[in-house]
């Protein structure tokens, strides 16, 4: 590989590669960035142009924002922490059955994911609702005298956001346990580890990269998310994003509006310089042995 | 560190998926603190046979004994069985230190403790000064002495060792036949030994099983294996066997075989030069086919006229002549009768 002359061919075949890509980067570059700034500009301007820090100081002075802000991070951390219970067990599961299986139980995983987010979300209000069907199943088996207050509220935006997680959450997770070396359990077990310390030493170790990118998918994209809360919180339950949307419709105050968007990408920016931090130093010794 | 070693006893042990069968009732005992090795080719069962002796593979039927106790049932955690794996198994995310540390953490001794007891198996395996290395930074010698130190740290009174040596080059490989053997002397620990490569299985053990189709061929000391094999798979498994009819011998030795058995004469005990043999021996005329040097001899390949493929090898220092024969040359080839084994297998037919 030292050879000079091989190594500028390699390098024409990056640069033939890297124009290839080309268009994919700068549409990426003109539809996300662009808008980006534009609200940046805006975040920083008074409803008559005028330059100002006021949208920033009225935004961070209000209390509407502290509580949308808690509520964001309190639903997107129950999302995750329901998403670890029931995804790493489903990981771990999927990971040690056969090939065939696996792949069949991938697909119904998946499923959800083909309808739309509308859809799904307003079949969740239809099996949650007081006269749903969980709560009318529930009450004519006998286990409640009333109906559970299943949703509009925190427990049903929190059920929708899992449910439309939990797949993006499972798919990193099962592709890193799968890629565990059988015979590392194997020897584990020889050693006198039982099932339990197993897992606790050798596969949640060995999976955390997995583990780490997938609550890195949940929190991220759950700090922004707007339909589930909009539609199972009923009004009671508004992160950040439903915060802006109402800032807009009901004030049409953009400058407020944009600040907000700022003070979120600043969160997920934040939660990914953490997760690629985390991912790093646990990734370290595990590389190629 | 001297555990006493237990003996092994498995009595018609059966395994099979579906019409497969990997275990065909396979009996075998061996003796406390023997190196017994399961030779064989792949799909003969000899995998399987250590996987249930380690636990990960639950027999239909038959029994496991390690010193008098039934582990048939047993889970694999609860054997205190050593095993060293094909890839050597280490836990990729632990240091040295960590790795050999891992099974006397688990029995509860403290920290202290274990990283003495770990240090000392390192020593044993000349790895002082490694046990704060990662896995990822150790060669593949390395690796393997660290699996070993790691499988003896607990001091089980069983191992069993599963190709340890097969990703090795062959000069690290048969530096290290003779270091685990050495090992299993000093530890007197029973050890089972499974591995694809006669050679290998003739310069470690006490014993060999040579399996196939699931079950045991023939089960015996290496010189005896070698030399008088039960049967035709056994013969040319471990080593160049000639197999062809009695009647295709001449000679003196020759008139006192029945003719209807089936001979086997290793490649290496032909000679060319009557000379050195004794009346007391066979013979057999063919026409060469072809010959190779090899270093250290010489391959001749010859046809006899009733059609039996003959291999000779001649030691080099033994066979000058070798270079000077010619393609179709007529040669005719000695053995001390002594060197002539009669096949069980034909008696039975």
């Amino acid at each position: 590989m030292s050879d000079p002359s091989l190594l500028r061919e390699q390098r024409r075949e990056r640069m033939f590669f890297l124009s290839l890509a080309a268009p994919a980067i700068i549409l990426v570059g003109v539809a996300a960035m662009v808008p980006i700034l534009w609200i940046l500009r805006q975040s920083f301007l008074t409803l008559a142009g005028e330059a100002t820090l006021g949208n920033y100081e009225k935004i961070l002075s209000s209390g509407l924002t502290w509580s949308s802000l808690v509520v964001t991070l309190e639903l997107s951390l129950s999302t995750l922490a329901l998403c670890m219970v029931l995804g790493i067990p489903l990981a771990l599961a999927l990971a040690s059955a056969s090939r065939r299986v696996a792949n069949l139980a991938l697909i119904l995983i998946m499923l959800p994911l083909w309808t739309s987010i509308l859809v799904r979300t307003y079949g969740w209000l239809v099996l949650l609702r007081k006269d749903g069907l969980v709560n009318t199943t529930l009450a004519s088996l006998g286990l409640t005298d009333q109906p559970l207050p299943l949703v509009y509220n925190f427990t049903g935006a929190l059920i929708g956001m899992t449910h439309y997680m939990l797949p993006l959450f499972v798919l990193p997770v099962y592709a890193a346990m799968r890629d565990i070396d059988g015979n590392l359990v194997r020897a584990a077990a020889s050693l006198g580890a039982g099932f339990w310390r197993c897992v606790a030493t050798i596969i949640l170790r060995l999976a955390f990269s997995g583990i780490a990118s997938g609550s890195m998918i949940v929190f991220i994209y759950t700090l922004g998310f707007f339909i589930t809360p909009a539609v199972l919180g009923g009004g009671k339950v508004n992160p950040i994003a439903i915060r802006i949307e109402r800032t807009l419709s009901t004030f049409q105050d953009w400058g407020s509006a944009s600040a907000l968007g700022m003070l979120l990408l600043i969160m997920v920016l934040i939660a990914g310089c953490m997760f690629f931090a985390i991912r790093r130093l646990s990734g370290e010794r595990i590389r190629h042995a | 560190m001297s555990p006493a070693s237990l003996p092994i006893s498995i009595t018609d042990l059966r395994k099979s998926y579906g019409n497969y069968v990997a275990l065909d009732d396979v009996t075998l005992d061996i003796a406390a603190g023997e190196f017994l090795t399961l030779l064989g080719p792949s799909g003969s069962g000899k995998t399987t046979l250590l996987m249930a002796l380690a636990g990960f593979v639950r027999p239909e039927r038959g029994a496991l004994l390690v010193g008098g106790r039934d582990v048939t049932r047993l889970p694999p955690n609860k054997r205190d069985i050593g095993v060293v794996f094909q890839n050597y198994a280490l836990f990729p995310h632990m240091s040295v230190w960590e790795n050999v540390e891992y099974p006397l953490r688990l029995r509860g001794v403290p920290k202290a403790q274990a990283r003495e007891r770990a240090e000392a198996a390192l020593r044993r395996m000349e790895l002082s000064g490694f046990g704060a290395r990662d896995i990822a930074a150790l060669s593949g010698g390395q690796r393997q002495r660290v699996a070993l130190a790691r499988a003896i740290v607990f001091e089980p009174r069983v191992m069993l060792m599963d190709e340890p040596l097969s990703a090795l080059d062959k000069n690290l490989r048969e530096q290290m036949q003779f270091e685990i053997r050495k090992l299993h002397d000093d530890l007197g620990v029973t050890t089972i030994y499974v591995t694809h490569d006669q050679r290998e299985a003739l310069t470690m053990s006490d014993r060999i099983a040579v399996m196939n189709a699931g079950r045991i061929q023939h089960i015996d000391a290496p010189q005896e294996i070698y030399r008088r094999p039960k049967n035709r798979f056994v013969a040319n498994f471990m080593g160049e066997a000639n197999i062809f009819p009695v009647a295709t011998l001449q000679g003196l030795g020759a008139g006192r075989l029945p003719r209807e058995d089936l001979a086997m004469i290793r490649a290496e005990n032909f000679e060319l030069d009557p000379a050195s043999l004794g009346d007391d021996r066979v013979e057999v005329t063919g026409r060469l086919v072809s010959k190779a040097f090899r270093g250290e001899n010489w391959l001749l390949n010859l046809e006899t006229v009733d059609g039996h493929q003959l291999m000779l090898s001649m030691t080099a220092n033994r066979a000058a002549a070798c270079g000077d024969f010619k393609i179709g040359d007529e040669l005719r080839a000695y053995a001390s009768s002594t060197h002539v084994h009669v096949l069980e297998e034909a008696r039975t037919q």
